[in-house]
């Protein structure tokens, strides 16, 4: 791939050296990093299925817009009734006008705070592999920040809403860094939500560090409702001590090239790790999901569903790996994953990857494609059901599962809302 | 009500329905009695409009409409249901929401209001007591997990909530034990009205026995080779399908005669 780094370079050389020295030189060193891998390309086992060609060509902009009447009706939309805490994120900076903050419960923390790499865990991800969170600690500015002292529990959920918005035509980029550390003992409900204009070619890049102290229970959503012709790489990175619960709930109804890599690393005894996961993509949209979780330590368990509806020529990628590592005896991991092709088009790449060094354990992996049932297509109709009713329930019938395992219902009935919305163009264009 | 003429009819290129005639009146009940293989289903199918199966000459009018012109769900407006042979399973979909959302479908057709979920409630209440249905079974998805007893009766649970003007039960007593075949006979009876008809496909007499048939008719091999009273079930019980042997015979043998197309019409 034919790529020039040079833009980010002029980028970087304007906003990179803001702050203070040390905060310069973690983002000099990633920048180094990023250019020195440069994008991944399809000849990477990773990236075989997901070109990022697209991102690659275009010269994406830093632009800190300022946030209008139309911003504020724009993140009305995306707001989470009953949040404890809502900070919003316009084109990557934080817009304090927008974003809410009630007293929070003592022990909790939530803020907007500048990334200081010598007492946080800012650039645990970065790796040589993933030139992505590379690029994002070069540009680090602002962090979304929640933490937990030993023992706080929250149980309003804490919501962060990452907004692009159109700047006089250009084509933007935004790196949103999300830092969660949940001390022993604590609970909280964490939404991550992504969204922008339908018709813009932007970019983001997003990197979440995820840290679970021993018995702390976390349910994270991330709902990515980006434009039709976005640009989204996310990575996650969870790691779980002892006893600690993580629940991810991944739903991706937007964007035009969508890639996620979610790591969760069990890291101490008895953690239970379940991912859940669904996505919607219709014209010639990719939604690649994956997903890796480390079982590094004996007796945790994990279940892993993802499912996803693909109609005109849009394309899936499920890569899902499980590492059992020599000492994680008993553990106990399970993984599903399932498509659903609207169209004869449609296509899904599916992998599930397991790497198991110990012997006592149980590990089940099940994948699945399939087009509509024409049995239940015609045994609805057949009852007075419009064959588009039908369709819908049927699609609708299949996103199920993996909706009923999300834990909060008001998220629940927003995901199954912009669902349907989805499906209503994706059923018109399959028939 | 229902006139099928020289219906011929098949699914994947093969054909079973080798020139049926049927004529059944608002009231009647008939029976389709018939060995396996002889078609019985197919014209259940073919009737409901299952869309593999493929009709290749002749014609079916429902109320004076050309019903094999119509989709599976213009037909079920217009008063045809089927109860399945194989009801399907559908993980996912509530049975009480699916059921309310056909109903409405009807009602919409019909130029009616939708009922509300409270309305639907009271409405599917006493239909599910007359026929011993669980009201768990409504809050599960449709089919899933039933037992092959409460799947037949689902059918015929829906059929009293739908209320259509011609329904086909296509051996719907086939695999019951004698209560439920005694549950299913009972809500057929209960919905018979002047202005509804059935057409019960069946493999046995036994139904018979609970449901009186105005008009029994023996399918082999595509055709209607004996159309008679209710007593032609009781001889065919005695005697066995093979009593029918010669006509059996002639039937398999070549193609119809001008006579034989009025033997499916009662009263002709």
């Amino acid at each position: 791939m034919a790529q020039s780094l040079d833009h980010y370079v002029a980028e970087w050389k304007r906003v990179g050296r803001r702050g203070p020295e040390s905060l310069v030189r973690m983002r000099e060193d990633a920048l180094h990093r990023f250019l020195s891998r440069g994008f991944p390309t399809t000849g990477e086992e990773e990236w075989r299925f997901t070109s990022v060609a697209p991102i690659a060509e275009r010269a994406f902009a830093l632009s800190p817009s300022p946030v209008t009447d139309a911003t504020a009706l724009d993140v009305a939309a995306l707001r989470l009734p009953g949040a404890v805490a809502e900070l919003v994120f316009v084109n990557g900076c934080y817009a304090p006008s927008l974003s809410r903050l009630v007293a929070l419960p003592a022990g909790v923390r939530v803020a907007n705070v500048a990334p200081t790499p010598s007492d946080r865990p800012i650039g645990l991800l970065d790796r040589p592999g993933n030139p992505f969170v590379a690029l994002n600690t070069a540009f680090v500015d602002e962090v979304a920040y929640i933490e937990l002292a030993a023992g706080a529990v929250v149980e309003q959920p804490i919501h962060f809403v990452f907004i692009a918005e159109e700047a006089d035509g250009h084509a933007t980029m935004a790196h949103p860094r999300v830092l969660i550390t949940l001390g022993a003992n604590t609970q909280a409900s964490v939404i991550e939500t992504y969204a922008g204009p339908a018709a813009a070619r932007y970019f983001t890049n997003a990197v979440s560090e995820i840290a679970l102290a021993e018995n702390a229970v976390l349910n994270h959503y991330k709902l990515q409702y980006e434009g039709r012709d976005a640009y989204h790489i996310a990575t996650t990175h969870v790691q779980a001590e002892r006893s600690a619960t993580y629940t991810s709930s991944s739903v991706n109804l937007g964007g035009a090239l969508v890639r996620n890599d979610l790591i969760a690393v069990l890291n101490g005894e008895g953690v239970e790790c379940t991912l859940n996961g669904l996505y919607c993509a219709d014209a010639q949209r990719l939604v690649d999901n994956h997903t890796t979780i480390d079982h590094a330590q004996p007796h945790c368990g994990s279940r892993e569903i993802y499912k996803g509806i693909l109609a005109d020529r849009a394309r899936g990628v499920f890569n899902g790996r499980i590492i059992v590592r020599p000492d994680a005896q008993k553990t106990d991991a399970k993984q599903t994953n399932r498509a659903l092709l609207l169209s004869e088009d449609a296509q899904i790449n599916t992998t599930p990857q397991l790497e198991i060094f110990a012997n006592d354990v149980k590990c089940t992996h099940g994948a699945a494609v399939g087009q509509l049932d024409e049995d239940a297509l015609f045994y609805l109709r057949s009852r007075g059901l419009s064959e588009t009713d039908a369709r819908h329930l049927l699609v609708h019938a299949f996103a199920a599962d993996v909706l009923n395992h999300m834990p909060l219902e008001t998220i629940r009935a927003s995901v199954e809302h912009r669902l349907q919305r989805e499906l209503i163009g994706a059923l018109a264009s399959a028939a | 009500m229902l006139t099928v003429t020289n219906l011929h009819a098949g699914v994947g290129g093969r054909e079973i329905l080798r020139g049926v005639d049927l004529a059944i009146q608002p009231g009647e009940v008939h029976a389709i009695m018939g060995p396996n293989g002889s078609g019985k289903s197919t014209l259940a199918r073919v009737l409901a409009g299952h869309p593999e199966y493929h009709v290749t000459q002749g014609e079916v009018l429902f109320d004076g409409q050309d019903l094999l012109a119509m989709d599976p769900e213009s037909r079920a407006r217009a008063g045809v249901f089927m109860a399945f042979q194989y009801p399907v399973e559908i993980p996912g979909v509530n049975n009480a929401y699916f059921l309310k959302a056909a109903l409405n479908a009807l009602r919409a057709h019909r130029g009616e209001e939708a009922l509300d979920a409270m309305e639907f409630t009271s409405l599917v209440h006493d239909r599910m007591t007359a026929l011993g249905i669980d009201e768990d079974l409504l809050r599960r998805p449709v089919n899933e997990g039933f037992s092959g007893g409460e799947k037949k009766r689902n059918e015929i649970f829906q059929m009293a909530v739908l209320e259509p003007r011609l329904a086909i039960l296509d051996e719907t007593d086939s695999g019951l034990d004698i209560d439920a075949l005694k549950t299913v006979a009972h809500g057929v009876n209960a919905m018979r009205r002047p202005e509804r008809a059935f057409l019960l496909v069946t493999h046995y007499q036994r139904l018979l026995n609970y449901i009186v048939p105005d008009a029994v008719h023996v399918l082999a091999d595509g055709r209607i080779i004996r159309s008679g009273g209710k007593e032609l079930a009781f001889e065919l019980e005695e005697k066995g399908y093979g009593w029918l042997e010669p006509a059996f015979a002639e039937a398999t043998a070549g193609p119809a005669d001008s006579d034989r197309r009025d033997v499916g019409r009662l009263g002709s």
